[in-house]
């Protein structure tokens, strides 16, 4: 396990059933390394020096080769989102992955959302946290089919587990997809799922310097939802300020000020994802 | 980030190439970092060794090669120098650069016998 942020595997939960594992099945992975000391209690009549897989000896080096790789540490998830992505272009589904800190006020703006929607548009949700299904349960609330994802020990949502995710959910086509993801700044700004962009969300009572803090994820996102807004005239936030921030680290990012408590915002965001879904259902290749 | 989904991406591609490639041992791996890859170098260490237990790379030398960050600015329309996301252009002081380079993560090769 992590000991900085808490991650594990063998821990997560799809809609309460365990994740499959990722080999093949029925292909035994050799996971001990081979013995590389042998008894040696005899002199050797000779020494040889090109034994060794290399074939050759020059002074200073040993028989070690080298083999190259050249392939990113992600390659793995982004293959996974690869194939996700390419669902999602065959079937029009337009998916956006959603991510903020802890508390950003995601699942109450998807609720309001969905009820703005209000059946005008097919769509689901993924949810993604630790332990419980609390958030699934508020998305079926509002009729909207919902799977939750709980990573256990882990600190972020990855392609395999979205992948496994969308055949369980039946997606219609031409349909809307919401991953929220779990709650974390940091994390989940490098794993790819297949979404067609990552919406982050600040929030005004959290701190106008979030995108200089944490900008990786800012830097991911092609839009940021500044939530809560209906709050600024009791806070102490500076609003242009952490418009600022976050072109600073993201120069082309979007942004939209939205409460989901008063609305204000909600008909620029909801303006946003209907023009998302017609795109992808005219750049659908089934 | 999460360096310990990384190491374990590390481990499987490694894994990968053992089998192909057919060797005894693993005596290092070579990463290349951006420096403005999000990846913190000595939780990665810390993981790694901790991923590695049991598995063919286990006791293997960790080299990790830094790349330098590169952006494009768009005021000067030139390249620069950038050490971090949040940082203004050395020339000109805008915020207007996009990354070019240096958020790269890749094992790039092995060293076996």
């Amino acid at each position: 396990m992590c000991t900085t942020c808490g991650c594990g595997s063998g821990q997560t939960l799809i809609g309460g059933h365990q994740l499959k594992p990722r080999s093949k099945p029925g292909v035994p992975v050799q996971y001990r390394a081979p013995a590389t000391k042998t008894a040696h209690d005899h002199i050797h009549e000779a020494m040889d020096f090109g034994a060794g897989p290399a074939g050759a000896h020059a002074p200073g080096l040993s028989q070690a080769r080298m083999v190259r790789i050249e392939r990113d540490i992600l390659s793995k998830n982004d293959a996974y989102a690869g194939e996700n992505r390419s669902y999602f272009i065959r079937h029009g589904i337009f998916a956006l992955n959603l991510v903020s800190s802890p508390g950003s006020g995601k699942t109450t703006l998807l609720v309001k959302s969905i009820n703005a929607l209000n059946g005008g548009l097919p769509l689901a949700v993924i949810e993604g946290d630790q332990q419980t299904d609390n958030d699934a349960a508020r998305i079926r609330a509002t009729g909207a089919p919902a799977l939750q994802i709980n990573t256990g020990k882990g600190c972020h949502l990855d392609a395999h587990m979205v992948g496994q995710a969308i055949h369980q959910l039946h997606l219609q086509d031409d349909s809307l997809l919401l991953i929220e993801n779990v709650g974390n700044l940091v994390c989940p700004a490098g794993f790819d799922l297949g979404e067609a962009h990552k919406v982050a969300i600040l929030s005004v009572t959290e701190g106008e310097d979030k995108p200089l803090k944490y900008p990786d994820m800012f830097r991911a996102a092609d839009l940021m939802l500044l939530n809560k807004c209906d709050l600024l005239p009791y806070l102490d936030f500076d609003a242009a300020l952490a418009e600022e921030n976050a072109r600073r680290v993201n120069p082309q990012i979007q942004i939209i000020r939205i409460s989901a408590t008063t609305g204000e915002g909600m008909e620029a965001w909801l303006k946003w994802i209907r023009g998302g879904c017609r795109k992808a259902i005219a750049a659908k290749r089934p | 980030m999460h360096e310990m989904s990384l190491a374990e991406g590390i481990v499987q591609l490694v894994e990968d190439a053992v089998r192909a490639d057919g060797c005894a041992r693993v005596r290092a791996v070579w990463l290349e970092i951006g420096q403005l890859a999000a990846v913190e170098k000595e939780s990665l260490r810390f993981c790694f060794d901790a991923v590695t237990r049991d598995t063919v790379v286990e006791g293997a030398r960790l080299e990790i090669i830094e790349t330098p960050g590169q952006g494009w600015c768009m005021k000067c329309e030139g390249n620069v120098a950038v050490t971090a996301l949040y940082e203004a252009c050395p020339v000109c002081g805008s915020y207007q650069i996009q990354v070019t380079g240096g958020d790269a993560m890749r094992v790039k090769e092995l060293e076996v016998e």
